[in-house]
């Protein structure tokens, strides 16, 4: 079965979710900064924010990719022309998950800025009101909060991200689907490879949304179900 | 006896608009003020100033006489110029709220215990003494393990209470603490309240509550469109008010 190709296969499937975890990590970071930016009382952040989600939410996510793939190399190598450190090539895995880590940002910050907003006021300023310094309410009032509210929306984002990875291939990513073309290439079995490939997603779609159901559920602890359902 | 906190003209605009327009309060240890007014009198917006929760448009706060530095931010409003100054101001002046603000995401005990370990460095099982001390101070030891979702109103504002307890303040500002308490449960969280007077400690309550005010405080502050119509001994303010202003609200109150 699969002409001795299923560990070249898994192997790829290593690839896809080293990036797409490590992407999420950058996304959620984005995210956040995104999210604090835009409730900010800065305008100028407030305005970096809103061109930093519509420009990113408004272009497809594979001309996005390119664009910062080529358009990176040619700005990094003109730097290193200009100060002489020869040709420089961009690392596929880091442009790949900068990438996505930096559009799937863009998402999650609506997500995180709803998620901020759910949270009752009163108990941010009751947190003020006992001497917390403004870090320690978001880690210890806002954070554990925003994960209940937040969790439905990121739960999506992840899910498209994840499927989102099979572009890296483009920029010569070696991940699951980059190999199951090699694969059905070489046996003419597209059917077989292609299939296994939506299968093995959707093994790993469906752990993720038990893990982040059970997260969800970690944190709902104080909530009374009617309330919320 | 010097006074503890003292606020002096304090002033407050949203906008055009002037809410506080110069108002001073002091308070020795041991002072149970209430603050009365009618909605809008600007008495919540007074007592939110005293913790900076309201940045003053102008004003001075001193605590056992030192005045806490300040700066102007954006918006022109006072700040406390040091944020770690600010932090351990809040910490000595703590605040119960009308809509209790319990952290819903933690227990009872978990509530009471963030400040002591956060604000104080206090270990865990030290805060965890602390809060367990404190949630029965307030009658609540049966119930520390709850989450606030699952608490009655009455039992959310012992808690909240008790949160501000554990902070061990020198004063502690309550806004309008039974307001937001269905009638029968008001009882319960005033009986704490005359507790915490009747051991000596440092409050200042904004309340419709005005047996609480009668009975309890030994200091009575109207206010009246962001001035202080009249204050005083309460027995005499409240049984024989001057103004116009304080026999209306007197007599709206007691109907």
């Amino acid at each position: 079965m699969f002409y001795g190709y299923l560990p070249m296969i898994l192997d790829g499937l290593r690839v896809t979710l080293s990036v797409a975890s490590v992407s999420l990590g950058v996304a959620s970071v984005f995210g956040m900064l995104g999210a604090l930016a835009k409730l900010s009382a800065s305008p100028v952040l407030r305005g970096i924010a809103t061109i930093y989600t519509t420009v990113v939410r408004s272009l497809p996510d594979l001309l996005l990719m390119l664009i910062v793939f080529y358009g990176g190399q040619i700005l990094l190598n003109r730097v290193a022309e200009a100060r002489g450190w020869g040709y420089v090539d961009i690392n596929a895995f880091a442009a790949g998950t900068l990438t996505l880590g930096f559009v799937f940002g863009a998402y999650l910050t609506e997500t995180f800025r709803g998620a901020i907003l759910a949270i009752p006021r009163g108990q941010i300023e009751a947190g003020h009101a006992c001497g917390l310094s403004g870090w320690q309410v978001v880690w210890h009032i806002m954070l554990p909060q925003m994960i209940r509210h937040a969790i439905p929306g990121f739960t999506n984002n992840w899910l498209v991200m994840l499927k989102a990875t099979a572009l890296v291939s483009i920029i010569g990513l070696d991940d699951m689907v980059h190999r199951a073309g090699l694969a059905s290439a070489a046996t003419r079995a597209p059917f077989t490879f292609y299939a296994l490939t939506g299968l093995i997603y959707l093994a790993v779609t469906t752990i993720s949304i038990l893990v982040l159901t059970a997260i969800e559920r970690r944190y709902s602890r104080g909530v009374r179900r009617e309330a919320t359902r | 006896m010097t006074a503890m906190l003292t606020a002096t003209d304090i002033r407050k605009s949203f906008g055009p608009t002037e809410v506080l327009k110069g108002i001073s309060v002091s308070a020795t240890k041991g002072d149970v003020i209430a603050v009365i007014g009618s909605s809008g009198s600007g008495k919540s917006t007074f007592l939110r100033c005293l913790n900076f929760l309201e940045r003053p448009t102008s004003g001075t706060i001193s605590l056992d006489g030192v005045p806490l530095v300040c700066r102007r931010d954006r918006a022109g409003d006072l700040t406390v110029a040091d944020s770690g100054a600010l932090r351990a101001y809040r910490a000595r002046v703590t605040m119960v709220f009308q809509q209790f603000n319990l952290w819903s995401h933690m227990t009872a005990r978990e509530n009471v215990m963030l400040g002591p370990i956060r604000v104080h460095g206090l270990s865990r099982t030290e805060a965890g003494e602390r809060a367990d001390a404190y949630l029965a101070r307030v009658g609540l030891s049966h119930r520390k393990d709850a989450y606030p979702g699952f608490l009655s109103g009455g039992e959310q504002q012992r808690v909240a209470i008790a949160r501000a307890l554990a902070m061990e303040p020198e004063l502690m500002l309550f806004d309008e603490p039974t307001s937001a308490l269905d009638p029968e449960l008001v009882g319960e969280v005033l009986r704490v309240m005359r507790s915490l007077a009747d051991e000596g400690r440092t409050m200042i309550v904004v309340t419709h509550e005005m047996n609480f005010a009668r009975e309890v405080a030994n200091k009575v502050v109207f206010l009246n469109q962001g001035v202080i119509g009249e204050e005083g001994d309460p027995r005499e303010v409240l049984r024989n008010p001057q103004s116009g202003r304080l026999k209306a609200f007197l007599a709206a109150q007691a109907t």
